[in-house]
């Protein structure tokens, strides 16, 4: 049989039980975050960008989602530095894919790589604001 | 005497054990909810089915044609600063979801791409052409513009520390 096909089914046979136990524990958990997403909120300009970037790291899902759920937190007040941060972690940072980038990527990159994306997320956050804030 | 050496239990059998104490502990505490999680984690599972299908096939094309000497040369560890402009560009123009990138950046890494490469690689996963639609109706263009540059910028600097850490050779 093609070798090509044997490595591919094999790199696949070993990722679908991860799979699997990642969206049940997205499924699981998804309803608790997002009725607390628009509560944690505060309006305050310190607090609100660390909640945020706390939310989103702890989120998991299409970058598409977390850019309509962004756009809609603006919508209700809170400000672009936090829904900023929000979006930049939900993306950056995989806390749900963990294992998984572990399992492929090596441990030690993966936490590193999350723990480095967390802050340079925050830190391109109040950078994306300043330079926008300047423009205007 | 002979020293009896302790199995070690792999991180997939721990998170497994893991996920199969949260079901359980669901199960007696909230049946419900552990129902309509297990609904929607099929549903999410039929939605991201011909996605999987379709990464295979680029998986598999990539495994038979993609020779490990090509990847060496322009991600491997004696590939210079060219190295992160082809992860920039394969980070903007490969897409899809994390746990399907994951096992496609492994056979990477088993094929020499450096670690900092890999990271700038996934960083560059935000900036999104299909994407940039959605973002400029909820943010506007200049915002849409600021934070692609910043990105992209700030995706090398991060693969460079990420593969400072992570890299042995350097370390």
């Amino acid at each position: 049989m093609d070798k090509a096909l044997i490595k591919t089914w094999k790199n696949y046979q070993k990722a679908l039980p991860i799979l699997f136990g990642m969206f049940f524990l997205i499924s699981l958990l998804t309803p608790y975050i997002e009725t607390l997403y628009k509560s944690l909120f505060s309006g305050n300009y310190i607090i609100d960008p660390l909640v945020g970037s706390l939310l989103g790291s702890i989120s998991a899902g299409m970058p598409i989602t977390a850019y309509i759920l962004g756009g809609e937190l603006l919508d209700i007040g809170i400000s672009l530095l936090a829904v900023t941060a929000f979006v930049l972690t939900w993306t950056m940072v995989h806390l749900a894919f963990l294992p998984l980038e572990s399992k492929y990527l090596g441990k030690r990159f993966a936490i590193i790589r999350n723990i480095i994306n967390y802050f340079f997320a925050v830190i391109i956050s109040i950078l994306t604001v300043a330079i926008i804030n300047t423009l205007k | 005497m002979e020293k009896k050496e302790k199995k070690k239990i792999s991180g997939t059998k721990k998170f497994l054990i893991f996920i199969s104490l949260v079901f359980f502990l669901f199960l007696f505490l909230e049946p419900i909810i552990l129902m309509a999680a297990l609904i929607n984690t099929f549903i999410l599972l039929f939605k991201v089915f011909p996605v999987l299908v379709l990464a295979f096939i680029v998986n598999y094309f990539i495994n038979k044609f993609i020779k490990e000497d090509t990847l060496k040369k322009h991600l491997g560890h004696d590939s210079g600063i060219k190295g992160y402009f082809y992860a920039v560009v394969a980070g903007i123009l490969i897409g899809g979801p994390p746990y399907l990138l994951f096992p496609m950046l492994g056979e990477f890494k088993k094929s020499g791409v450096k670690d900092s490469f890999l990271a700038t690689f996934l960083f560059n996963r935000n900036v999104k052409i299909p994407f940039m639609p959605v973002v400029i109706f909820y943010f506007g263009v200049t915002y849409t513009i600021v934070i692609s540059v910043l990105l992209i910028l700030f995706s090398i600097i991060n693969g460079a520390i990420v593969g400072r850490l992570v890299d042995k050779r350097i370390s």
